[in-house]
């Protein structure tokens, strides 16, 4: 420990921090923009800046470390004055247009920008003039709105080194863009939203939905249906000022109903669905019918970028859909027969915590019966949105019950939404299936948590089955190269797109006010949220669930029968552009 | 057989634009016509900074530097001169100039009053492309006595000894920073020379480079044992050319004589150099933007501490100093830093290169001892301003430095002495503006310069230049409003105080330094619109006095049929046409024209 | 087809030279020295040349354009041997600027920022280039070329056609 003096006063502090650590823990907020704790620093915004005694000019806390003795000031006169000017030259770049902007009330420079006290400007001039980018299926990108922290490029080359987006150009004109400026639809983008979650201000926001969707909810004619991924309840809640952590089920299926749906189902339950054909597929594989080690399929961003950056593992890769798909599937065959509905009379609505399912849904091998599977995906933020727009008040509802026959899951179904989810409800079923007895103890500590790269082990019938579980592209690329080198250190591996799995989803809420996207004590919270759920569940295991049971004796037959290969399982095809994995990460 | 004669000709960029090469064809064919060939050696010199009177070259005997020399002055030339021993004086370039001095260095003490050439030693009296030529004047003897009679530690103990600074601008001692690289673990470590230059006038490390490539080389190879890296690095611009093929071939020449390499001159020490090129960046020359330049980036710079001597190229412990820095080196070794460590001031040893430009009559590269005054190099050495104008302001260190007034002209040179006055040694830029220059207007310049350079990376930089930017040019257009002033200062200070890197940090000394210095001039033009030195084109205009004459030389030249007036009656201009463009003030040979 | 034989040598020396960088060490930090040699061959880079250096080098191509547009060297379109700047200031608007401009433009083809088709010339608009005196003006390279008709432009532009 050593003694650091903060605006005169001696605090005890830990050696090897930055000045902003270590105030963080004696109780100074130190103002910061383009710092997040889980990227490289950039120091770029100077918001963060404080005066060290001795030092010739500012320094910006997040990178400057501390040593024994240091005196530091965080708000001196002068010092207030220049991180306010700073604010206001990012301000005085960006259009005005608060009012009717996506984030008003939950920006990062709208809340920097009230709490520096601006309340005049002074260096107002040219300001930048730039396309948006209206091309993705998923995101948005507005460059006026961009304010060039770099924390989307540095968490889509650093955490899902996907290196999607760069600085292009420099000084007054850099702008954050793909390659050649090239449309997000045609670069390697893989839809994750990371981008979203990070970016401070509205300059990345996902392909918005919610006025088409007003639309069609008022519409009599067709039938309104809705499904809800598992990690929307987990987190939705924040949206509304809650803490992390408060599972909102019952809620948002009353809520969904007063919006208009007539008819609200689960993703958990297409999730036992999935457990269901991917569990029986691993097994087959086991048995020397297709390559090994399998992966998982669930993840729309990780499908994109298995196409675009990985080709050479298509074969290993799990051919069952996504519970959304399979769910979307069901609705307009299986349940449009159950209530005699011709199925383009029916609009599927996927209420998702994800952006890149937006274009998942856009694949045309996903159609059934001629028809896109899912009509609409709305993520966390939007339906949180259409909510409140609503009047519906979310906290003081009544909850309901999601419909039948759709609508009943296992807690396997619950826990896909957090990272190792999808592998420990396969295990829980795949355990059975392959050794005719039931797996005890399912609660498989190892691939839980939020290390990159999780590996475990089973042993089914006297055989050892290893598995691996990697989340955010960036771990999966390592899990990857792993399994290149040693094909047979792995049997199945699950991959997940965002970091966390989908809670961390690119359509969650925004973080609220002092917290931080993507920080992992919320994301802890919200997994915590979906073991709750789990572990207050008596159906635990997907082959239980008695609805389960029952499409497959009414509809599908058997796991891998034609018909579920019909309904339940795709293909995948390398695209272009390639993506790049670089061997070194470089300064973008 | 040695020869009698020697020439050397001038292959800068501007005496080549000249001709220089046609000249030397028509010197070899000249010499043996007359049978001198063989006793006469034709050296391509680097830039020998007179590039105003090129082609320039210089014969010998006699030491004689003859300027503006066509092809068909060639055969005077070596009739009279190398046959009749009579310099053709029609074409000798000035006896007083400053070059004239230095080329007489072999006994002409008088070269040695004002000007000490330490790094630039060897530039114009050496054949840049030999080897032999630099073996010769001792080239290569630092290395080894360094090789065989010192230790690392005793190389440092000498750098830090003789007092020497990083001559790119910031001044850092040298020998520390050698001291920390050594120190520093890393799996290899690096050496890097810092050749990008890029300011607006400056051609020091070009000059040098190309004048005499193997003494940046030889201070790397020493640099490498001292620090123990077995890598070398020259960073430079890719608008250097003839630079980059100079240093290309003494690094083959190196290697080939056993000073580059595996275990050099026979010892367990091996280095070896490659050259990186730039592409047009000036923030490449701050040194973390350079490192990611060499890794393959954009040249961004990032937050230090980690300084590049304990993490600096691919995260390796890296020493970087400017060619200026490197090139003191051997002369350290050789003479020692006793030696080196008398010359100069308390705190700043040695010399300073300068590249001497803008309204003074001897313009080029300048080397003088720290402590030599702002005085000695304008007038003594520089020869004061033509045209009997008043100096106005000298600016030093180019777009990161200031503009000091005339009552500064006692300044002596060195690092503390300069920032104390309000602007910086920087790489050696030395601009002097005379009466005619609007303070207001060259500040513009600067900034204009620095805003286009910024990389971008951080807010104070990119935005707030672009605001400073945007309010000198309303004051310059006539548009300035009461508090601009106010505004730029508040500006510049935040910008110093919080930008990431030195570009930006240094970026408003243009502007603040102006603002200090003449204030007044800022004032007439925000509130009387008045440009002083009538240079803002918005705020004066052209009129005609009663000494016209009506000759209707004006209303002829006017390209925009603004004058107009009977023969032999007074003209008049019609404001609305004008364009300012001076064409009829410069043509009117009865002083009948006046901005007003 | 020689165009289609121009286009495959370039591509080979190109390969050649990135063959050579994946050799040293850190072959990834050779990128300037690629782009350099990329537009020393092709005179400007284009996303296929980009494209093929990210293949090749293993470099995201989002890094390759980031460094592509930070550094004033690298030119992303097409530049011909010689630029034509024609001065549209004053002067030289009231002098018949435009008139020169017109007769630039039909006789190579080109609009500003555009280059001709023999790579010879790339046509740029300037503001005033302060030779008023001789309007309407051109400046073609480093020179000056005043007093312009557009019979005089075109036996200019013929003596760079040589």
């Amino acid at each position: 420990m050593i003694t650091i003096y903060i605006n005169d006063k001696p605090y005890k502090v830990e050696e090897g921090q930055t000045i902003m650590q270590a105030a963080d823990k004696v109780g100074f907020r130190i103002p910061r923009l383009c710092y997040h704790p889980k990227l490289s620093i950039e120091g770029a915004c100077r918001v963060c800046i404080v005066e060290v005694e001795g030092a010739k000019n500012y320094v910006a806390s997040c990178a400057f470390p501390v040593s024994e003795g240091m005196k530091i000031k965080t708000n001196s006169e002068e010092l207030r004055r220049a991180r306010r000017d700073i604010v206001e030259l990012i301000l005085d770049n960006h259009p005005q247009d608060c009012h009717t902007c996506e984030r008003d009330g939950i920006c990062e420079l709208q809340r920097l920008a009230f709490s520096m006290g601006i309340r005049k400007r002074h260096f107002e001039g040219e300001r930048k003039h730039y396309e948006k980018d209206l091309s993705s299926t998923s995101v948005v990108r507005d460059p006026n709105k961009c304010i060039l922290c770099g924390r989307c490029v540095r968490i889509c080359s650093e955490i899902q080194k996907a290196n999607v987006l760069g600085h292009a150009h420099r000084g007054f004109k850099t702008v954050v863009m793909p390659a050649y400026n090239m449309p997000f639809s045609e670069s390697v983008c893989t839809t994750c939203g990371q981008c979203i979650n990070v970016c401070p201000t509205a300059a990345f926001v996902e392909k918005n939905y919610t006025q088409e969707l007003f639309q069609k909810l008022n519409d009599k004619s067709i039938v309104k249906i809705a499904q809800i991924a598992p990690s929307v309840r987990a987190a939705i809640g924040e949206a509304f000022g809650l803490e992390a952590g408060k599972a909102m089920e019952h809620e948002i299926v009353a809520a969904l109903k007063r919006l208009g749906f007539d008819y609200v189902f689960d993703t958990q339950f297409s999730a036992d669905l999935t457990i269901m054909e991917e569990g029986s597929e691993f097994l087959e594989r086991l048995q020397g019918k297709g390559k090994l080690p399998m992966i998982t399929s669930c993840s729309s961003a990780w499908m994109k970028c298995l196409e675009q950056f990985h080709p050479d593992l298509i074969e290993n890769v799990s051919t069952a859909k996504s519970p959304m798909s399979m769910m979307s599937a069901m609705i307009k065959t299986y349940f449009a027969q159950k209530i005699k509905r011709d199925p383009k009379d029916i609009l599927s609505v996927a209420i998702m915590c994800c952006t890149a399912k937006k274009y998942e849904a856009s694949r045309p091998e996903l159609m059934v019966e001629g028809l896109p599977a899912t009509d609409m995906v709305i993520t966390t933020r939007e339906i949180a949105w259409m909510i409140k727009s609503s009047g519906i008040d979310l906290l003081d509802i009544k909850g309901e019950n999601f419909d039948e026959p759709l609508g009943l899951s296992s807690g396997a179904g619950t826990i896909f939404g957090t990272t190792g989810g999808v592998m420990e409800a396969a295990i829980r079923t795949a355990y059975e299936l392959y050794t005719g007895e039931t797996l005890l103890d399912i609660e498989i500590a190892d691939i839980r948590g939020f290390k990159g790269v999780k590996e475990g082990k089973v042993i089914m019938d006297g055989k050892e089955i290893r598995v691996a579980v990697a989340h955010g592209l960036g771990n999966a690329n390592e899990v990857l190269e792993i399994a290149r080198k040693d094909p047979s250190r792995y049997h199945f591996i699950e991959i997940m797109g965002c970091p966390g799995g989908c809670i961390g989803g690119g359509g969650q809420p925004y973080a609220g006010y002092n917290s931080i996207p993507l920080d992992e004590e919320c994301l802890k919270k919200r997994a915590e949220a979906l073991y709750g759920l789990d572990r207050n569940k008596t159906i635990r295991r997907s082959h239980e669930n008695p609805d389960i049971q029952r499409i497959y004796k009414e509809f599908l037959g058997r796991p891998l029968s034609p018909a579920a290969h019909k309904l339940l399982h795709t293909h995948y095809k390398a695209k272009e552009p390639r993506g790049i994995i670089p061997v070194v990460n470089a300064v973008l | 057989m040695p020869s009698r004669y020697v020439i050397t000709l001038c292959d800068g960029p501007s005496c080549m634009h000249k001709k220089s090469k046609e000249i030397e064809m028509v010197i070899k064919s000249e010499l043996e016509k007359n049978g001198l060939l063989e006793k006469t050696r034709v050296m391509l010199s680097g830039c020998l900074g007179m590039c105003k009177k090129g082609p320039v070259m210089i014969v010998n005997p006699g030491y004689t530097i003859y300027g503006g020399i066509t092809e068909k002055d060639i055969p005077e030339i070596i009739q009279k001169h190398l046959l009749k021993k009579q310099p053709v004086a029609r074409l000798v370039i000035d006896e007083d100039h400053l070059y004239n001095r230095f080329f007489r260095i072999f006994g002409d003490v008088d070269f040695f009053r004002k000007q000490m050439r330490i790094t630039l030693r060897n530039c114009g009296i050496m054949d840049p492309e030999s080897i032999e030529d630099y073996l010769a004047l001792r080239g290569y003897e630092a290395l080894g006595k360094v090789l065989t009679e010192m230790t690392p530690q005793q190389v440092i103990a000498e750098v830090k000894k003789s007092g020497l600074r990083g001559r790119g601008g910031a001044g850092f001692p040298t020998g520390l920073k050698w001291e920390i690289t050594a120190k520093a673990e890393g799996k290899e470590k690096f050496v890097i020379c810092n050749a990008d230059e890029g300011d607006p006038g400056a051609f020091m490390d070009r000059s040098a480079i190309e004048g005499d490539p193997h003494t940046v080389i030889e201070g790397m190879i020493i640099g490498g044992y001292a620090v123990g890296s077995s890598r070398g690095i020259v960073y430079i611009r890719a608008e250097y050319p003839l630079a980059v093929k100079r240093l290309e071939k003494a690094i083959v020449d190196a290697r080939q004589e056993g000073f580059l390499g595996k275990n050099i001159l026979g010892s367990n020490f091996s280095f070896d150099i490659e050259i990186r090129l730039g592409a047009g960046a000036f923030v490449c020359g701050e040194e973390t933007a350079l490192i990611h330049s060499i890794e393959g980036s954009r040249g961004m710079p990032r937050p230090r501490p980690p300084f590049p001597s304990v993490s600096g190229l691919f995260g390796n412990p890296t020493l970087i100093n400017n060619v200026e820095t490197w090139a003191n080196i051997p002369v350290i070794i050789l003479d020692g830093a006793d030696w080196f460590s008398s010359i100069g001031t308390e705190k700043s040893k040695g010399t300073k290169v300068f590249a001497l430009a803008g309204k003074i009559k001897n313009t080029g590269l300048v080397e003088v001892p720290m402590g030599t005054t702002l005085r000695e190099i304008i007038y003594e050495i520089g020869g004061g301003i033509p045209n009997n104008k008043k100096i106005k302001a000298i600016q030093t260190g180019g777009p990161s430095g200031g503009c000091l007034s005339e009552e500064y002209l006692d300044t002596k040179i060195d690092y503390e002495s300069l920032a104390q006055a309000g602007s910086i040694m920087g790489s050696g830029g030395m601009i002097i503006i005379d009466e005619d220059s609007c303070m207001v207007n060259i500040a513009k310049f600067f900034l204009e310069f620095t805003q286009n350079e910024s990389c971008g990376k951080c807010t104070p930089c990119r935005e707030g230049t672009k605001r400073m930017l945007e309010i000198l040019t309303r004051i310059t257009e006539g548009k300035g409003e009461e508090g601009d002033i106010e505004k730029l200062q508040r500006l510049g200070n935040m910008i110093k105080k919080s930008s990431l890197c030195g570009l930006g940090q240094s970026a408003p000394n243009p502007v603040l330094s102006t603002i200090k210095n003449f204030r007044v001039e800022y004032e007439e033009h925000i509130k009387n619109r008045k440009c002083p030195a009538k240079v803002c084109q918005s705020l004066f205009n052209y009129s005609i006095i009663d000494k016209c004459v009506g000759c209707g030389a004006c209303k002829k030249i006017c390209p925009t049929q603004a004058i107009s007036g009977q023969a032999k009656a007074k003209h008049a201009i019609d404001q609305s046409k004008c364009i300012k463009c001076g064409l009829c003030f410069k043509t009117c040979k009865f002083n009948a024209i006046i901005k007003s | 087809m020689p165009v289609e034989l121009k286009k495959v040598s370039k591509k080979d020396a190109l390969k050649k030279f990135m063959d050579s960088c994946k050799s040293l060490p850190n072959p990834e930090s050779q990128l300037i020295a690629i782009l350099h040699k990329a537009q020393e061959i092709n005179g400007y880079l284009n996303k296929e040349l980009m494209d093929d250096i990210a293949l090749e080098m293993n470099i995201p191509t989002a890094h390759i354009w980031g460094v592509a547009t930070f550094y004033h060297y690298f030119k992303l379109v097409p530049q011909g041997k010689h630029s034509i700047s024609v001065c549209l200031g004053t002067a030289c608007y009231v002098k018949g600027a435009e008139e020169v401009l017109n007769t630039i433009r039909s006789e190579l083809k080109v609009n500003f920022g555009q280059t001709t088709e023999d790579g010879l010339f790339t046509l740029q608009e300037a503001r005033c280039l302060g030779a008023c005196g001789l309007a309407p003006v051109i400046m073609i390279d480093d020179r000056i070329y005043g007093e312009l008709t557009p019979k005089k432009v075109i036996e200019i532009l013929n003596t760079y056609r040589k």
